[in-house]
């Protein structure tokens, strides 16, 4: 039985991950991406890994996923994009050389070093005493890895508390926002604070320069 | 596999485990549909007693066969596709809702043998099995997990309506389930920590002997369960998300026939799987005595089944009871009394379960958890109170003290009060 519900998921995974980079709706796309994760998913149960498939649904599909959403219909570019624009020159042939080297790498890695680099050892070694998935996994993090694990936190906690800042007001009459201040922030950030009768852009920039942001 | 914990599936798989399995899940996918049928019957013959009215009452005796027949309307009527919609995802976004409402109920124990150490075990056609779909050891985050999953039904349905009523519908309603997903989880996790399993089953076996986790955990969390769940069913009080003086029908609004049969079949199961999971968390379930020994495979299901009702009666009452909350008073109740509430009293739940396993005397603990408690409330009262403050101020700057329309600020009523 293992060897078809690997397969199906496999195909579940690929298929996922073929239609987030093909999809030309990028809500289609995060959708697709839902599908793969939930592919990999099933892949950890499969491991018997059962936790790690909860985690994975609860985090990636339930919250990770959904702020992709959230952003992508706040920002309005849930339509087709236009794959005519090249936002940053000379950025396509550049990713087709990164990507084909990164694929190179990973495969030279794993077909040099067999057992090393694919889990394989992890994989198949025993599971100890206690057979309870979560109650290891809980250990392990609270014990050996807790400086890792409050290390992680702090780094959460420093990002929650930068956002507040960078999304706080300031005090006194409201101000146009610098123009290099437009030209650093992905425009859509900086924008929606203000009211209609500010002109964010004196400079007279058009919205459409603005719209174009980046959605991550 | 995920299924080991069952002792059904120890031995091996063969046929007659297999049939059970499969009997077990159509049953529960039955139970679930004839229930979901009665569970609104009651609610609207509940409601209307509660109104003074008298409700469904022509449909089969006492109206109950009421369901029945809106279904069988339901079912025939035209099934619309709006022109702006996105057809592939509009045609999804129901299936994406109902799916995990039925998937979510297979983790709950809705019988079972509990006495003596028995842990639940029934025997049926010679093979002793439990009285659940499935009992993986990550039950209830497995629940989470699918509640989570339940949010893009909602959201997916009004983003593709192509319309601006649901797609506001739709984000108000993820927003708040995201929002209340996380007191909910907070509250289940202090279960975790008195029962020590994320498995179902055995969260009912240890509350076995009417030692109910309700009391074990201190009761908050039960109510910021109670609570947070409500908000998780978008039911009122905080049914924002389909608050139809301001959004004709939310997320919804553009569905017709079948499809809007799903999402209100969706609803109401979570309504009852909702309710089910808070009897097995902190009522201890199926659980309780046995009356008559002759029937004694009978009492189980009979005490899970009562609790059930009781919920499912709470819910409706609430509903003809309280007014529905304003967005901001929604989000301030979730992330600045809930969260904050469900996450002290975990802590304080931790540092008992510590003092207990360290033999540390509990009478000094107990004070100073609770002054720790106390400080990091003061302090955050005062942030929150700061916080309005600045605003406030702030909105007088700008606007010469009209207040400031905020969406978030739930500081309408004081802005008034400055107002001279």
């Amino acid at each position: 039985m293992e060897p078809a519900v690997f397969i199906v998921s496999a195909v579940v995974v690929l298929s996922g991950a073929l239609g987030v980079l093909l999809a030309r709706n990028p809500v289609h796309a995060a959708l697709f991406l839902v599908q793969t994760l939930f592919g990999v998913a099933v892949l950890f149960v499969l491991l018997n890994a059962t936790f790690l498939a909860a985690v994975q649904v609860v985090v990636y599909a339930g919250a990770i996923v959904i702020l992709f959403l959230f952003v992508i219909m706040l920002l309005g570019v849930d339509r087709a994009d236009d794959l005519g624009i090249e936002p940053i020159a000379g950025q396509r042939p550049l990713a087709v050389v990164t990507g084909a080297s990164l694929l190179g790498l990973t495969l030279v890695v794993m077909l040099v070093a067999v057992d090393g680099s694919t889990g394989v050892r992890a994989a198949n070694a025993a599971l100890g005493d206690a057979a309870d998935n979560t109650r290891r996994l809980g250990e392990a993090l609270f014990t050996d890895m807790v400086y890792a694990v409050e290390l992680t936190a702090i780094l959460l906690t420093v990002a929650v508390v930068g956002a507040v800042a960078l999304a706080r007001r300031l005090k006194g009459p409201l101000q146009p926002i610098p123009v290099e201040a437009v030209a650093a922030v992905p425009a859509d950030e900086g924008a929606p604070d203000l009211p209609a009768s500010q002109d964010p852009s004196p400079e007279g920039r058009s919205p459409d320069d603005t719209a174009s942001g980046d959605p991550a | 596999m995920i299924l080991a914990v069952d002792p059904l599936l120890v031995d091996g798989v063969d046929l007659t485990v297999a049939l059970i399995v499969l009997l077990k899940a159509g049953l529960a996918f039955v139970f679930l549909l004839v229930s979901v049928m009665l569970v609104i019957w009651f609610e609207r013959k509940l409601l209307s007693d509660m109104q003074n009215r008298i409700g469904p009452d022509v449909a089969g005796p006492w109206g109950i066969l009421q369901t029945l027949a809106d279904g069988i309307k339901l079912f025939f009527k035209e099934d619309l596709l709006p022109t702006n919609a996105d057809r592939v995802v509009f045609r999804l976004a129901p299936y994406l809702s109902i799916v995990p409402a039925f998937v979510a109920f297979a983790i709950v124990p809705v019988g079972g043998d509990f006495r003596d150490g028995a842990g639940g075990v029934v025997s049926m056609f010679g093979r002793s099995t439990l009285l659940q779909v499935a009992d993986p050891p990550v039950g209830v985050l497995f629940f989470l997990a699918l509640s989570s999953v339940a949010v893009y039904g909602v959201m997916l349905a009004g983003w593709s309506s192509g319309s601006k009523y649901p797609l506001l519908g739709s984000v108000r309603a993820s927003a708040q389930m995201i929002s209340y997903e996380a007191a909910l989880s907070l509250a289940i996790a202090t279960v975790f920590l008195t029962s020590g399993s994320l498995s179902t089953n055995e969260i009912v076996i240890g509350q076995v002997a009417a030692n109910w986790n309700i009391l074990a955990t201190g009761l908050v969390p039960f109510l910021i369960f109670l609570i947070a769940g409500t908000a998780e069913l978008n039911r009122p009080p905080f049914d924002l998300v389909e608050a139809e003086q301001e959004l004709v029908g939310g997320f919804h609004t553009e569905y017709s026939s079948i499809r809007f049969a799903m999402f209100y079949l969706a609803e109401f199961m979570n309504m009852i799987t909702m309710s089910a999971i808070a009897v097995t968390l902190f009522l201890g379930g199926p659980a309780g005595p046995v009356l008559y020994e002759p029937v004694a495979w009978l009492w189980p299901t009979l005490w899970f089944f009562l609790k059930v009702v009781a919920f499912l009666f709470t819910f409706v009452w609430l509903r003809a009871t309280l007014p529905r909350f304003r967005y901001d008073q929604l989000m301030d109740l979730g992330w600045k009394v809930l969260i904050p509430a469900a996450l002290g009293w975990f802590l304080l739940i931790a540092t008992l379960d510590i003092a207990r396993d360290s033999g540390w005397p509990i009478l000094p603990v107990v004070l100073i958890g609770v002054l720790v408690l106390w400080a990091g409330a003061a302090l955050l009262a005062g942030a929150v109170a700061k916080a309005r403050a600045d605003r406030r101020d702030e909105a007088d700057d700008l606007f010469g003290g009209y207040g400031e329309p905020s969406p978030t600020g739930g500081a309408g009523g004081d802005d008034r009060s400055r107002r001279t």
